[in-house]
Formats: C-alpha cells, structure tokens, sequence
C-alpha cells in the first residue's frame, strides 16, 4: 500500500525585491525558497495514515524542480517519508501546473499509489489546478479542498469534507484510488526531530528524467504552457496613507483613530 | 461571431452571488454580436432562471442532471458536452471552492487557453488578456493566449459588480441526467456555533495573524484588544493552531465583518481569502514589518513596523 505526496517548492519575495528587466518575472536573487504550507498538511495526513494503519504504508514525496528542490524533499523524509523523488530536465522550466500535473501523471503511472495527495494550491503563484488536473490525466476520482478524511489504507472509497466558502463543509465518498487535494487545517503538521534530520541527510534521492516519464522536451516547459505571461508588474499600493516614525509616533496616531472611532 | 459562455453556480438551492459577477465580466469583454450563454447545472437547474435572466444575457441553458449539487465529475461530463457542441471562444467560471475541483480537468483535456483567478481581462487587438496575481499577490501578471480558439477562466469573486437589471434571454433545457460519477455526496455540515461573539455583528475588530509567531504571544493582544474597545479577531493559521476559536476567522473560509466600521490588522499579509472577510470595511489600520505586505493595498492607514514594539506603545496610549 501506497500513497503519493506531490510537494512543490515554492518561491517567497524578499522585502525588496525587483522584477527583471525583461519584465517576465521577479528577478532571481530576490527570490526566498520553501516548501509549500500546504504539503506540511498533506504529507501530515500521509504520516497520519501510515501511522495508524496495521498494514504497512510508505510514503513516497515527489516534486518537480531543479537541484535546490532537493532541501525541501529533505525536509519531507526527515518528517518521516520514506522515499523522495525530483523529477527535472531543464526543459521543464516554464512549465504550468497542467503541465506539471502531466508530470505527475506519469509517476503515478510507475509507481502506482493507491491514493495520491497535493495542496489545494501553492502559496506563491496560487493556481489551485495541479491536482486536479493530475487527476484529470490519470482519470481517477478526485475531491478538492479537502479539510477532513476518513481513508482506510486499500480500501475502495473515502470520506473527505470538502470546506466550501463561509465555513460550511460538505462530506463526500469518493472512490479510490483517488486525487485529493488537502486544505490548510486539516491536522497539526509535526517537526522534523533531530534523529530524523540526520536519517534524512543519508537517504538517496531518486531522480527522474524527462524519458522516464516516456515525454518529450515539446511537451514541457514554457511553450506548451496553457498561458503565455506577457507582463509582470508591481501594482500600485492603493489609498493607504503611511504613518511614519518612531513606533511611539506610530502607535500614537493608531490611538488617536482608535479613539476617534469611539467617539473620544 | 463568437460564443461566450458563463457557467452559474449554486449551493442548497440558492443561486451563489458570484454567478452574477461572472455575468457581469462576461458583458464587460463581450464584443458586438457576441453572444452570450449562461449554463446552469443540477438537478433543479430551472429554478434559476429568474435569478439569471438579467441583461445582456442572450440564453441560458438548462442543464437537467441527476444530482441536486456539485459533482466534480457530473459537472466535468456537462461542461465537456457544452462546449463541444456551442464551440465558445470564452469559458468564464467563478474561482470557487465548486470549481477548485474539476475546472483543471476541463482545461487538460480540451488543451484551452487557461487561468484561473484572474481579476481584470481586456481584449488588446483580438489578443484576450487576462491579469491575475502572483508571488502572494505582490504582483500582477497579464497573460494571454497564443494560438487558443478557445480559452477558460475562473474569476476572482468581488471584482466584477453583479448586474441587477432584468433581460429576457431564451431558454432552453438539456437533460444529462443519465450521467453518473464515482462521488457520491453525503451531507452538508453547518459551521461550529460562535463560542461567545458573533464576530459578523461587531463594529470594531483588532485582528491578529501570523505576526505574532507564537501561541504565547496571543494574551497581549487579546488584552489590548480589550483595552481598545475591541474584539479580537485572526486569520486562518491563528484558528487553525486552535490558538483563536475558528468563529474569529475572518475570511473566505470563516467570517465576513459585515458590521465592522474600524479593523486594525495586526501581523496579516493579505492574503485573498482573508480579505475576501474584511476588504469592505470603511477604516482599515495594517501594521506589518513587510512595506510590499499586500494588505496595505486596501488599508486606509498603514503602519510598516513590528507589531509588538507597536503593542507596547500603544497600551500606554490606551491606558
Ligand atoms: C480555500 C481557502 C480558504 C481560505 N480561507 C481563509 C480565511 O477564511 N481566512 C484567512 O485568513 N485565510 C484563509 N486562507 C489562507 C490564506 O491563503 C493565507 O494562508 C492566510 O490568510 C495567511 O494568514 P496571515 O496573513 O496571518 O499569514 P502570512 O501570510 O504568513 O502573513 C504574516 C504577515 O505577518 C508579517 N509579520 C511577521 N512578523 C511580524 C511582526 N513582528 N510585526 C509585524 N508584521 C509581522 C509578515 O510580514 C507577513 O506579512 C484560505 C486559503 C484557501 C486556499
Ligand atoms: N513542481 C511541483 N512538483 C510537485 N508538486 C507540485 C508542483 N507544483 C505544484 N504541485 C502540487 O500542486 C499543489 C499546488 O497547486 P498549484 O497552486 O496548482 O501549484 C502543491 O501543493 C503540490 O501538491
């Protein structure tokens, strides 16, 4: 028994920050590298599940992306996974998250999982649609924005409660194998233990090319991106007038709105 | 001539505003002789045709299935049915929950043109372009759509404003009901009860996000809160580490502050979801160390600065 978490890297900005001078993007040294929140919850629930089963579970975690991604699957097998895989070829830069999906796709196929797990969305660039359609090139059931589940390792269907806006959720059975994509909240993400960093530092990790995936250099990568970015820009910052100096200044304006508002 | 087409969405028998909205982006790139099409989809789809017949709307379809809400799969079949046979150039969605979970299928399958939260969309020649966010929403980015004839959007909610005024499309309906999915829904499951406030009818709320770093942190600002005046509230980490109550979630997934007139945000970058709670309120007050923290795109006052040196000043103010 298996269960597949797909883990990407994602990029912060660093407080200054500039976009490059061809305007496609943010400007690479400005660029601060985590892992995504959501993959501490899904790669939780995988722990969880393995951890609780009485037949015996591993966990595989697999992320697209190039050398530096290697830390963050580090960070996954010292929180316990069993196995981490980064799939690259440089001519996957560019690529969207249908794409990446696809990639997925493919590992799926290979390694087989009976139940695969990927954020609702990444925090960067938030497109909420690798899972998905992840699910969509394998075929299998799939459930987003999962905030609860109940799974038996093997067994044929799961109960997931789906969070809809304003704090209703709806429970749904989906048969598996499925694709499910985990919302923040669904359990308490652990640490990693010391031990289990130094577990993770000698454990390999396997690395896939584009032709074990049985795909091409023209499927991947920017051109057969579904969308093409013309213009990255720093909108602009609104009607906020700044408070400016020292924290007492500061906090001495914020007390005057306040009482202001109360009528003061 | 080209086809738009707007997919509506509903929940428990009650169209979800955001259909409107869709509609409403819809006519704003709707070019002379387009048409546009609204498909609705459920098993009681016709109830919502008064609700959708509003102007510029030039038909809606009727979508008959066997289930009474979403399914991903029953939803994926339809969709995939419509636009094989209306050929559009424009698919427009809500960027909802609903269609977190099939709308990627659809865009994998048919290879279309695809973004999904995107907050403004133009024509620049015959080229669409669509703008959404990215990097947390510190920048923009305009997109378009090389060599797509067909192209499928979801959009951002509280962007577009809904149209009210009345038309009077034509109807048609389609039965799919033969349709079947390997989900099967179970029941609706309400939001835990508020454990003491019902944070939607205050008027003034000091909320807390992950600024504060720690658990322990939290009693200071619920103190200060209180000598303040007001009711502390916090973004989704804050209620999901069971630090706050999940009834003082502000956001998409937990509370809209309908009544709330001052909201002085503490530690909160901005994300959407917690703006899609708060971003109407008149007087918004951001304090956060980050000057390009997006939540000082909708704040009226902004405080770039560390929310405890803050706090400890403030409190003498206040005492
Ligand atoms: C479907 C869905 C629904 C969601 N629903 C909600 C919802 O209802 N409500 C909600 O809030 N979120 C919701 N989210 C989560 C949302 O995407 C963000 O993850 C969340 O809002 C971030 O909370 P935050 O701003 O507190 O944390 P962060 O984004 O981590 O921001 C922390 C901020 O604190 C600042 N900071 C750090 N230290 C200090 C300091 N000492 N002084 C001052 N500033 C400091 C940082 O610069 C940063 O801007 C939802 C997400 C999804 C996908
Ligand atoms: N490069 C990648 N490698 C592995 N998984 C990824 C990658 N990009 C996105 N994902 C998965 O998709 C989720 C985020 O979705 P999205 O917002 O579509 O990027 C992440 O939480 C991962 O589970």
């Amino acid at each position: 028994m298996k269960i597949l978490v797909a883990v990407k890297e994602v990029a912060a900005l660093d407080e200054d920050f500039e976009i490059r001078d061809d305007r496609l993007d943010v400007d690479e040294d400005f660029l601060l590298y985590d892992l995504n929140e959501w993959d501490d919850f899904s790669l939780e629930e995988a722990m969880q599940i393995k951890e609780s089963a009485d037949i015996d579970v591993e966990v595989v975690v697999v992320s697209v992306g190039p050398d530096r991604v290697e830390e963050s699957l580090r960070k996954c097998l010292a929180k316990g996974a069993d196995r981490a895989i980064r799939v690259w070829d440089d001519a996957m830069e560019g690529s969207d998250a249908v794409t990446i999906g696809r990639m997925l796709a493919a590992v799926v196929e290979k390694e087989k999982p009976d139940m695969v797990f990927a954020g609702v969305q990444s925090s960067d660039n938030a497109d909420a649609a690798t899972g998905i359609s992840l699910a969509a090139q394998l075929n299998w059931p799939h459930a987003a924005v999962v905030a609860g589940l109940e799974y038996q390792p093997g067994s044929s269907t799961a109960k997931a409660t789906r969070e809809l806006e304003g704090g209703l959720s709806q429970q749904v059975e989906v048969g598996c194998p499925a694709v499910l994509t985990i919302q923040l909240g669904i359990n308490s993400p652990r640490y990693a233990s010391l031990r289990g960093i130094k577990q993770a530092a000698a454990k390999p990790i396997e690395e896939w090319s584009l032709d074990q995936l049985g795909m091409t250099t023209d499927e991947v990568g920017s051109a057969a991106a579904l969308a093409h970015v013309r213009r990255m820009y720093i909108p602009e910052k609104g009607m906020a007038t700044m408070i400016g100096g020292t924290p007492a200044e500061q906090a001495a304006k914020l007390a005057e709105i306040i009482k202001e508002f109360r009528g003061e | 001539m080209k086809s738009i087409l707007a997919i509506a969405e509903h929940r428990r028998g009650v169209l979800r505003p955001i259909s409107l909205e869709v509609i409403a982006a819809a006519q704003d790139v709707k070019q002379a002789g387009d048409k546009l099409i609204v498909a609705v989809i459920g098993e009681q789809a016709d109830s919502f045709v008064s609700d959708l017949s509003v102007a510029g709307v030039d038909e809606i379809i009727v979508v008959k299935t066997a289930c009474a809400e979403f399914d991903p799969e029953i939803h994926e079949a339809v969709l995939t049915s419509l636009m094989d046979s209306l050929d559009p150039s424009l698919v427009l969605l809500p960027h909802s929950v609903d269609s977190l979970g099939f709308v990627a299928t659809l865009a994998r399958k048919g290879n279309y043109g695809f973004a999904t939260d995107v907050f403004a969309m133009k024509y620049d020649g015959d080229a669409l372009v669509a703008t959404r966010a990215g990097y947390n929403e510190k920048v923009h980015v305009e997109l378009d759509f090389p060599g797509k004839d067909c192209v499928l959007l979801t959009l951002r909610s509280s962007v577009f404003k809904a149209v009210e005024e009345a038309g009077s499309p034509t109807v048609s309906i389609r039965d799919m009901s033969d349709l079947g999915s390997r989900s099967r829904n179970l029941e609706f499951i309400e939001p835990a009860g508020a454990d003491d406030v019902d944070i939607t009818g205050v008027d003034f709320i000091m909320s807390i996000g992950r600024g504060i770093a720690e658990e322990a942190n939290v009693e200071q600002f619920r103190e200060l809160a209180e000598m303040a005046g007001a009711t502390l509230c916090c973004s989704r980490p804050i209620a999901d580490s069971g630090w706050l109550p999940k009834s003082r979630q502000v956001g998409q997934s937990g509370k809209v502050v309908g009544s709330c007139k001052l909201y002085v945000a503490m530690g909160i970058s901005g994300s959407i979801q917690h703006m899609a709670g708060m971003k109407h309120v008149p007087n918004i007050v951001a304090v956060n160390t980050d000057p390009n923290a997006s939540i000082f795109t909708i704040a009226q006052y902004g405080i770039v600065g560390d929310i405890f040196e803050i706090e400890e000043e403030l409190r003498s103010y206040l005492e």
